[in-house]
């Protein structure tokens, strides 16, 4: 057995220790707003929170963890000032199409925005190329991010 | 040019819509269809929760197949169309409720099961075939629902309007809610040619609309197929053999099902595919990778990319099938003082939709349920029922929200794939493909090898075309009766028999080759996204032989078309196109007509190296006729463009021993945010036409705007994809 602090939550899973914490998040605990992309930390769309961090789910095994805090997109608090700021941003905005890199998309965001709470085109692209849309909203994204940076000044 | 003939099945809503938008809107009449077995209601209390999708939604008041009212006034629009990114639940919505009188916000969503709605989702033509019949439903509706309130009020209808989805007696101010007379207003006929409103009355139409699917998508709530759970579902993965046309040689099942959490290995033997089945994902995949399978490789073991490319050069000379001609072009050309030629050659390219190929079945003896994302519900349906036996109305397919289509789902060999496994199991069954699956055994946009020449007058003007196409006929496979008698694919005919010019004389041959080892699909932009390149291009090259400005070019051979010469002229004012660029900067101009809508497109980059180019910015000019949603119209050219120019850079499949080399987003690769255009400006005609399509029209643009404006940049053509192949150098001295 193995113990997670998941959005504040502590859970107990019973699965081999190099499972990737996203098949336990969807697999195991049913929470499904983290999405399986590539398997390879090519494309962001499984990012998650670790104590604060942007990290890929997906190829993070569960039994590297140990005590840091795992938040996910349905964990967020959705009146925290930043979450708000960029779910309302990305909503304004009209930034999603197909939707299922967001989730990613959204994480990535938030924790930029609470390391660097006014970034330039420059700091965006460099914390956001990580994530892949093929939908290709990545015009949208930047401005959301603006967007929402301006909500919080 | 000539525009073909009507025909009435699938492909050919593509083709005739690209041709002139109109041909196929003929009203059909849905009737109401029977509930279906899954789904549980929301409790009438509940709000409706903007973009949630519903299922089996009752209504005392259920008046065709779009519409359900309930007497505590819930409306459920149930939608043909699926979602996958294009806006079309959103441009629906508004559809029904600008006619019914209803707000966007008091919509409840359903998915329309097969049989219920469009036969397929694809070709750009959502908007134009619901554009009629969804806004007739809704006066329809309307109209039925205002009777009884004047009959229960004993007033005259003309007193009556509506606001909100109540009913109002406007001399006396009296209301009642749409439910309050759901009951009554199911007891009426329904108005075969119910009166639609004045556009100019419109309240929702041409306004921008903010999408009903972004507040799910944005806070993770939105279910994609790949979300789906079933209680008492086990997780599936799957390995197909690597080469197309192979077998299955052996497995070592015992090591498999030594891996913790795995239930079960099943195999496949006339499709050879094996499928692990687990607890979650990742014991299957271990257990997928302690099975090893083996293959015998079979007849395509020696495939490689040049033998599919040589096959295709050597369909240049020989036989071909003359798909279109006017006058004639090669007797021109023969007499001609001058003349061009150009070859072009394309890849084959993957989908890649962010969203890997999956799909939950539960087989019983007495029904089966699917869960999937499917741009083509019907035919998810059909092999379930064939594969079963069971009958049609004991098959249900729960079409969900789709994480990327780009024509990737408008196969269904993936739901044919997990019922012919889940029918060996006694539980839900979801397979989930990884990454590696889904790339390399993705069903491939093909590729192709064009040859245009041209007859030049004194000015360099074309007074006559030949173009050889030679590829595959992709709707051989998809959808055999759409193949002409003489063996011809009208997808081809988009941006070269369909197109803005018009040319004195022309000839359009197709020399058919289908490549060996790969199965070729659709893809983004269809015809569209394979023509324009080559047409696009070569017109380019033929103004810069003419030391002509390619706008002005352009605006010569237009001068009977005067939708493409205004997108042309708003987007050369819009770009700035006379004004003077930065050093090192250079544009590059395409214009097309696809899928029924009109644009210019105008791309500025930068090259400080051959192989990097810097996309400062686009400006796109549509004209697609009434908008319907302008702020998506919008997002769709932007979000095209951008998926375009990552397969006009980067993309190529390439095949060794017959197994596709491109496995992850580590080798194949998605344009990321750093190297997205820094600008893409996107301004749109206004226009009372009939709306045309959107979706695909920015793909189509993609590779032209940006090969020509290179070629601008570095003084010699592209005329080969991925533009960033080694193999553009060697065009170098093709330079007209």
């Amino acid at each position: 057995m193995l113990s997670l602090n998941i959005n504040g939550q502590s859970h107990q899973v019973d699965v081999d220790p190099d499972t990737p914490l996203l098949w336990v998040l969807r697999d195991v605990l049913g929470m499904n707003a983290t999405k399986f992309g590539c398997g390879i930390a090519q494309c962001g769309a499984c990012t998650v929170h670790m104590d604060g961090r942007a990290v890929r789910a997906c190829n993070l095994p569960v039994g590297l963890i140990g005590e840091q805090r795992i938040s996910t997109l349905e964990g967020l608090n959705p009146t925290d000032p930043v979450t708000k700021a960029v779910q309302d941003a990305w909503v304004a905005l009209d930034v999603v199409q197909c939707g299922y890199c967001q989730p990613g998309q959204i994480m990535a965001a938030i924790a930029l925005l609470r390391a660097v709470p006014h970034p330039t085109d420059e700091q965006i692209d460099s914390a956001m190329s990580a994530n892949l849309c093929r939908c290709g909203t990545y015009v949208r994204i930047r401005a959301a991010l603006h967007h929402a940076a301006g909500a919080l000044a | 040019m000539t525009t073909q003939t009507p025909r009435p099945a699938l492909a050919s809503r593509r083709q005739l819509l690209g041709a002139g938008g109109a041909l196929l809107l003929a009203t059909f009449w849905p009737t109401p269809r029977q509930g279906r077995a899954q789904g549980a209601s929301v409790p009438a209390s509940t709000a409706p929760e903007q973009g949630l999708l519903v299922e089996n939604a009752q209504g005392a008041f259920a008046p065709n197949a779009y519409i359900r009212i309930a007497t505590d006034n819930r409306i459920t629009l149930i939608l043909p169309n699926v979602e996958m990114g294009q806006g079309i639940y959103t441009s629906s919505v508004m559809l029904i409720a600008e006619e019914l009188g209803i707000d966007m916000a008091q919509v409840e969503i359903e998915a329309a099961p097969p049989g219920g709605g469009a036969e397929i989702t694809g070709g750009s033509t959502s908007v134009m075939t619901e554009w009629l019949p969804l806004r007739q439903a809704g006066a329809a509706a309307r109209s039925m629902l205002v009777q009884a309130a004047a009959m229960r009020w004993q007033v005259p209808v003309a007193e009556c309007t509506t606001r909100s989805a109540t009913i109002i007696h406007v001399p006396t101010g009296r209301s009642l809610p749409f439910g309050a007379v759901a009951a009554q207003a199911a007891t009426l006929p329904v108005p075969q040619n119910p009166t639609l409103k004045d556009p100019a009355t419109y309240t929702l139409l041409g306004k921008p609309q903010h999408r009903i699917d972004s507040a799910v998508k944005v806070q993770g709530r939105a279910i994609f197929g790949m979300d789906v759970q079933v209680p008492g579902q086990k997780i599936g993965t799957v390995a197909a053999c690597p080469v197309v046309g192979g077998t299955l040689a052996g497995m070592n099942k015992a090591a498999a099902l030594a891996i913790r959490g795995v239930q079960a290995v099943l195999v496949n033997t006339a499709n050879n595919t094996v499928c692990v089945v687990a607890d979650h994902y990742w014991a299957a995949r271990k257990g997928l990778r302690a099975l090893k399978p083996q293959w015998h490789d079979g007849p395509n073991a020696h495939v490689t990319t040049q033998t599919i490319y040589d096959q295709l050069h050597d369909g240049l000379n020989g036989p071909a099938i003359v798909a279109n001609t006017k006058g004639d072009a090669p007797a021109i050309i023969a007499h001609a003082a001058a003349t061009h030629t150009a070859t072009y050659q394309q890849p084959l390219l993957a989908h890649a939709t962010m969203e890997p190929i999956n799909c939950t079945a539960h087989v019983r003896p007495d029904g089966c349920d699917i869960w999937t994302g499917t741009q083509i519900a019907d035919r998810a349906r059909d092999t379930a029922v064939e594969l079963t036996g069971l009958p049609k109305d004991k098959v249900n397919v729960h079409c969900q929200y789709i994480g990327g289509g780009f024509g990737r789902r408008l196969e269904h060999e993936y739901v044919t794939q997990c019922v012919e496994f889940a029918r060996q199991v006694p539980h839900p069954l979801k397979i989930i493909w990884s990454r590696e699956e889904d790339l390399t055994h993705d069903r491939y946009r093909p590729a192709y090898v064009d040859q245009m020449t041209a007859a030049l007058d004194s000015k360099g003007f074309i007074t006559a075309l030949t173009h050889r196409i030679v590829g595959p006929a992709v709707v051989a496979r998809w959808d055999p009766p759409e193949l002409t008698k003489d063996g011809y694919d009208e997808d081809l005919s988009v941006a070269t028999v369909i197109t803005p010019y018009t040319y004195p004389a022309y000839r359009l041959e197709f020399a058919r080759r289908e490549a060996p080892g790969v199965v070729t699909a659709w893809w983004r932009g269809v015809g569209g996204t394979r023509g324009l390149f080559v047409v696009e291009g070569f017109i380019d090259e033929l103004a810069h032989r003419a030391g002509a400005d390619p706008v002005a070019y352009r605006r010569a051979m237009l001068a009977q078309n005067p939708r493409a010469l205004a997108v042309l002229d708003k987007a050369a004012q819009a770009a700035g196109w006379n004004t003077p660029l930065p050093p090192g900067r250079a544009r590059g101009v395409a214009v097309q007509f696809a899928f029924g809508s009109y644009m210019a497109s105008i791309a500025e980059v930068e090259m400080p190296e051959p192989d990097n180019v810097i996309i400062h910015r686009v400006t796109a000019v549509v004209d697609c006729g009434r908008v319907l949603n302008p702020d998506q119209v919008i997002s769709q050219i932007e979000g095209g463009l951008i998926f375009g120019f990552s397969a006009a850079l980067y993309n190529e499949i390439t095949l060794e021993g017959g197994r596709v080399q491109q496995s992850n987003f580590n080798t194949w690769r998605v344009m990321r945010m750093n190297e997205a255009p820094c600008k893409i400006d996107v301004l749109l005609m206004p226009s009372t036409e009939d709306p045309g399509g959107i979706g695909e029209v920015g793909t189509a643009a993609a590779a032209p705007v940006l090969a020509n404006a290179m070629a601008a940049a570095q003084g010699r053509r592209y005329r080969t994809l991925p533009l960033l192949s080694p193999r553009n150098g060697a065009d170098h001295k093709e330079q007209g």
